[in-house]
């Protein structure tokens, strides 16, 4: 490690793949929901198990971006943390927040939940991915500002590099978007209109430049590349995505109250979208195949490669499929919408924040610059297990979304099976895609077993001791 | 081409493209908020509706359904569920609605469930005026049927 202080991300990962095994387990629940439909009610009905496999996505790709940041600006700034004090203080507050919401989804009705933290104050709960208590989203906000202080003062003190920048562009962003979730009108298309602002400018906006710095950064060092190429890289790539996402949010204005010219710009614009998503992955390989030295983390490097080919295929090539306004007019809140969003934020988020955290835990732990290779090995089992699930999710999905279109949207008012109806058919394809989960799931328990893989060497030396 | 396309040309065409695409997007939703009235009809936006909003947030109604096809895939399409169940007539889906919220859960074995919310009469009647009042939104004719 350059500087002591950047081992106070450590936590912050340790957590995030905390919360993403909690995640998953919890998707198995919904998944098996899905098919088994009363399972586990009236103790976790769906709209709770769903909100905490969603909510913990949010939040562990969160203290990973924060972990990222504390890793990589000291670093990349050339001087220590600003306040390591901080850094830990925040994660304690960052923590309880977040398991208080989530054992407030788990223990209480929701409308408990909101009468208990006085929603009818300053109400803002109960909306799609925002379901936060008020009193939580105040921390959230907090824990935020707290944050960019301390990471900004870094690179005010520091060395200002097109990384550091733009991933500072990128986390300022994150922050000023996540107001929008405390306007919150009581009429509905206002109301839609600018949830859109959090979710959309988020993950299609601004988190793009989060991904890209980061993955600018673990492949400067892995591959020797020279900084200036990476930089050029990094700068079209995050301009790409802004130029095609900013617009793109009106892919999600076709159905929900503002007139139709969006059904032009929005098709055109978020048809542009999967562009910077490409061009991670070329800018992926082609860093790889030009680089200048063999560094030993060869999972860091598969994570690097696979995040841009996953972020292109869940990102770029899902959301083609249904970006049309014509095709989304059949599939909008279909089962399509559930493939595409599991391939890409899995794909994007999850995997960019997997991919530094393969790159730095090792040094951070103290095992050089890369985990044993016998810890490699499992951990690359990890990644091709859970990213082969994931596809095949994805995959059955896709197929329980063609078939719910043909049934449900495309027929005549008359003849189109009703919802419930529809759900009956796709029995089989909730059936396998929770088959994948468990493989998914297998594969995150490969993943964390590589964290305890030791050297050969060292496994006898324990044994000629005993 | 590293000559050609200098990495001030990409910082340029980064700040200069998302200024550029800011402005626009910031203008489209001056627009936005300009003609939205006379799509959201908003004049009809009672205290019933505003407090139906209500009801539905903080039952995290949209965690298993989708409003205006957003929201979970787990349960209908409620936004038009006033043209589906109470075939457009509100004395006949406010009945409707009554009903079907005091019988949950249905307690049919392996079917998914809805929970029991206990709602007040009025509490019922006030987030059927918000259903009522979104199925109206002007929204380029989306969903496609009836079925939602």
């Amino acid at each position: 490690m350059k500087f002591q202080s950047q081992a106070v991300a450590k936590p912050y990962f340790v957590f995030a793949l905390l919360l993403f095994a909690l995640q998953i387990v919890f998707g198995l629940i919904v998944g098996l929901q899905y098919v088994i439909g009363d399972f586990l009610f009236p103790y976790i009905p769906f709209n709770a198990a769903r909100m905490v496999h969603t909510n913990l996505l949010i939040v562990w790709l969160l203290f990973g971006f924060m972990g990222a940041a504390y890793y990589l600006i000291p670093e990349e700034s050339d001087v220590e943390l600003y306040s390591t004090k901080l850094a830990n203080i925040l994660f304690w507050v960052f923590a309880a927040a977040g398991v208080l919401t989530v054992a407030g989804y788990l223990l209480v009705p929701y409308a408990k939940l909101a009468a208990f933290t006085k929603n009818e104050w300053f109400p803002t709960m109960g909306r799609e991915f925002l379901e936060q208590p008020t009193i939580a989203k105040v921390g959230i906000v907090v824990v935020c500002l707290g944050f960019l202080f301390n990471v900004g003062m870094t690179v005010l003190k520091g060395r200002k590099t097109v990384i550091n920048m733009i991933l500072m562009t990128g986390l300022i962003g994150l922050a000023v978007m996540f107001l929008f979730s405390f306007y919150n009108p009581s009429n509905l298309a206002l109301d839609k209109y600018f949830w859109w602002w959090v979710v959309h400018l988020w993950v299609e906006g601004v988190w793009e430049l989060i991904m890209g710095s980061i993955l600018a950064f673990v492949l400067i060092k892995t591959t020797g590349v020279d900084r200036e190429v990476i930089e050029k890289w990094l700068y079209v790539i995050v301009a790409m995505a802004l130029i095609t996402g900013i617009i793109g949010t009106g892919h999600h204005y076709f159905w929900i109250g503002p007139k139709p010219y969006w059904l032009w710009l929005g098709s055109f614009f978020s048809a542009l979208e999967p562009i910077p998503f490409f061009m991670m992955t070329v800018f992926a390989f082609n860093m790889v195949f030009k680089r200048r030295r063999e560094h030993p983390n060869k999972a860091a490097l598969l994570w690097a490669m696979g995040t841009g080919v996953m972020a292109f295929l869940g990102a770029g090539v899902w959301g083609f499929l249904h970006t049309l306004a014509p095709v989304n007019y059949l599939t909008h809140g279909s089962q399509i919408t559930a493939a595409h969003g599991h391939m890409a934020f899995y794909g994007a988020y999850a995997m960019i924040n997997l991919t530094i955290i393969s790159y730095a835990m090792p040094i951070i732990r103290g095992q050089g610059e890369a985990a044993p290779a016998r810890a490699q090995v499992v951990e690359m089992w990890g990644f091709w297990l859970m990213t082969v699930s994931m596809v095949f999710i994805t995959l059955f999905l896709t197929g329980a979304g063609i078939l719910q279109v043909w049934l449900q949207r495309l027929p005549d008012s008359g003849d189109a099976l009703s919802f419930m109806e529809t759900m009956d058919q796709l029995v089989i394809f909730f059936w396998l895609r929770e088959l994948a989960g468990v493989a998914f799931l297998l594969g995150l328990i490969c993943y964390f077993a590589s964290f305890f893989v030791g050297e050969k060497t060292q496994t006898i030396a324990t044994v000629d001791v005993r | 081409m590293a000559e050609v396309f200098t990495k001030t040309a990409a910082r340029n065409i980064y700040i200069g493209g998302s200024v550029f695409f800011v402005l626009f997007f910031l203008g489209l939703t001056f627009e936005t908020t300009r003609s939205l009235p006379q799509r959201d009809h908003r004049e009809n936006l009672t205290e019933a509706v505003a407090h139906g909003k209500m009801i539905w947030e903080e039952n995290n109604c949209i965690g298993c359904h989708t409003l205006m096809g957003e929201g979970a895939y787990f349960a209908p399409e409620l936004a038009n569920v006033f043209d589906r169940r109470g075939l457009a007539n509100e004395e006949a889906f406010k009945a409707y609605l009554q009903g079907w919220m005091a019988a949950q859960p249905l307690g049919v074995p392996g079917r998914r469930a809805m929970p029991q919310f206990n709602l007040t009469v009025q509490e019922v009647n006030d987030l059927a005026d918000f259903l009522i009042w979104t199925s109206r939104i002007e929204d380029n004719n989306w969903p496609p049927n009836i079925e939602g």
